[in-house]
């Protein structure tokens, strides 16, 4: 019953991780909300139950590949946002969409500072507060995120939760 | 029917494996860089999704060569050909100056250098991270690209490799502010060190003495020394100097030949010959 999610899902993801790399206009590039965690943060609030810490980690993994990052550095903001959202979404389930918003700013403040703390020790910390900027824009996305995500998954999953 | 407790502690532990295996893989690939195999694995999932972004910007320059006129390409093949016989011309004077060259290094039995070898590669257009200066390139260890392997434009040194996957490769750019290329003014022959700034424009040359003989307009060319980069290639031109009393040293900026920026092609090159006995090691 569970496969029209877990389809969907994935697509979902793959979308994320093409809108994080797309090119983007040179003074949007430091407002691009974190697609990645967004969507890893609705589906584990979503489907718990398949939907967890360790598909994070393995997309935390993907992210840093990609942003020629060391191995585990976004990985490990990732599995603990996404370990706070786990142990938390049945409360974040009934809470508003600003209530949320202003939860996954919070959390994606902690996933960059943790990645930032990394790229200090390594020597390459950006000197700019604009490196904040992705949280404010993805708790300003989130509404959006949120409303399309779970119609999709209405759309095309034969079971729903809520 | 959905478990309404899901196996509290077994998430809680799993999270905590993870995060120890999170530190334990940076800490492997910072220090020892290991994980060259692992980031291949991955990167064979993340390159069809790097293609399909790229496919547009590449589509877009296929329909431009496709639809341009008659005309304008006639325009463009008058222009090659001029440039390619002024090219010429230039090629047979370095020839004769080259074959000098290589006697008069005979004479002085030093190693005649030899010619290096070339790849063109294309950038693919990703955005990679916005306060690194990272590029990602269509040719990987297929074609014998390697770690540390010197990316040049037409116009001077653009970076060099950092990962190397199956058949794609991870770049770093000159102006990286982790990145540093030894130097020397083509005029004087000062040896420096051209630190990246973060800035896709700039460079910064450190620990230059009050008394060095460095002017604004300078050209900067590779030392060849560390032997990772070929010497004599051009790097930057000083933008910028200023000497004050105050300071140890003076302040220099220059500013990148290459089109770091711009370029859709960049030149991979092979330089086996060890130039200094630094080298050896690479």
């Amino acid at each position: 019953m569970n496969n029209g999610n877990t389809r969907i899902g994935v697509l979902t993801i793959i979308a994320a991780f093409m809108l994080a790399m797309m090119p983007l206009p040179d003074w949007a590039i430091a407002f691009r909300p974190d697609w990645v965690t967004l969507v890893l943060i609705y589906w584990t609030m979503a489907l718990p139950t398949s939907i967890g810490v360790t598909i994070a980690w393995c997309a935390g993994l993907m992210l840093d590949v990609s942003h020629g990052a060391l191995l585990g550095q976004h990985a490990l903001g990732l599995v603990l946002v996404i370990y706070i959202i786990h142990s938390q979404h049945q409360r974040l389930r009934v809470a508003s969409l600003l209530q949320q918003a202003i939860v996954i700013f919070f959390l994606l403040l902690l996933k960059q500072a943790l990645v930032l703390w990394v790229s200090g020790i390594m020597g390459h910390a950006p000197d700019t507060w604009l490196y904040f900027m992705p949280s404010l824009s993805s708790a300003l996305f989130w509404p959006w995120v949120y409303i399309i995500l779970r119609d999709l998954r209405r759309k095309f999953a034969y079971k729903t939760h809520y | 029917m959905q478990p309404l407790f899901l196996q509290g502690p077994s998430v809680t532990l799993r999270t905590l494996a993870l995060v120890i295996a999170s530190i334990g893989l940076m800490t492997l690939d910072h220090r020892w860089g290991q994980m060259e195999t692992v980031r291949n694995t991955l990167s064979y999932v993340l390159y069809p999704l790097q293609y399909t972004i790229d496919l547009p910007i590449r589509l877009y320059h296929w329909t431009d060569e496709t639809v341009s006129t008659h005309e304008t390409l006639l325009d463009e093949k008058r222009q090659l050909e001029d440039l390619n016989l002024q090219n010429q011309v230039r090629l047979q004077k370095l020839d004769i100056l080259e074959k000098e060259n290589i006697r008069l290094r005979e004479l002085l039995s030093a190693t005649a250098k030899t010619g290096e070898v070339v790849l063109i590669a294309e950038i693919i257009n990703v955005d990679v991270d916005p306060y690194r200066q990272l590029i990602v390139i269509n040719k990987g260890t297929n074609d014998n690209v390697y770690i540390s392997q010197p990316l040049i434009d037409a116009q001077g040194v653009m970076g060099q490799v950092i990962h190397a996957n199956s058949n794609s490769a991870t770049a770093m750019l000159i102006t990286d502010a982790s990145h540093a290329l030894p130097v020397q003014v083509d005029r004087t022959g000062l040896r420096a060190v051209a630190f990246g700034t973060g800035k896709i424009d700039q460079l910064d040359l450190r620990h230059i003495p009050h008394n060095a003989d460095i002017r604004k307009g300078d050209t900067l060319i590779t030392s060849g020394l560390g032997g990772r980069f070929p010497a004599n290639y051009p790097v930057a031109v000083i933008t910028h100097i200023e000497r004050s009393p105050d300071e140890a040293f003076v302040t220099v900026t220059a500013e990148p030949l290459a089109l770091l920026d711009r370029s859709r092609e960049v030149l991979l090159v092979w330089h086996n010959q060890p130039q200094t006995p630094l080298s050896s090691d690479e």
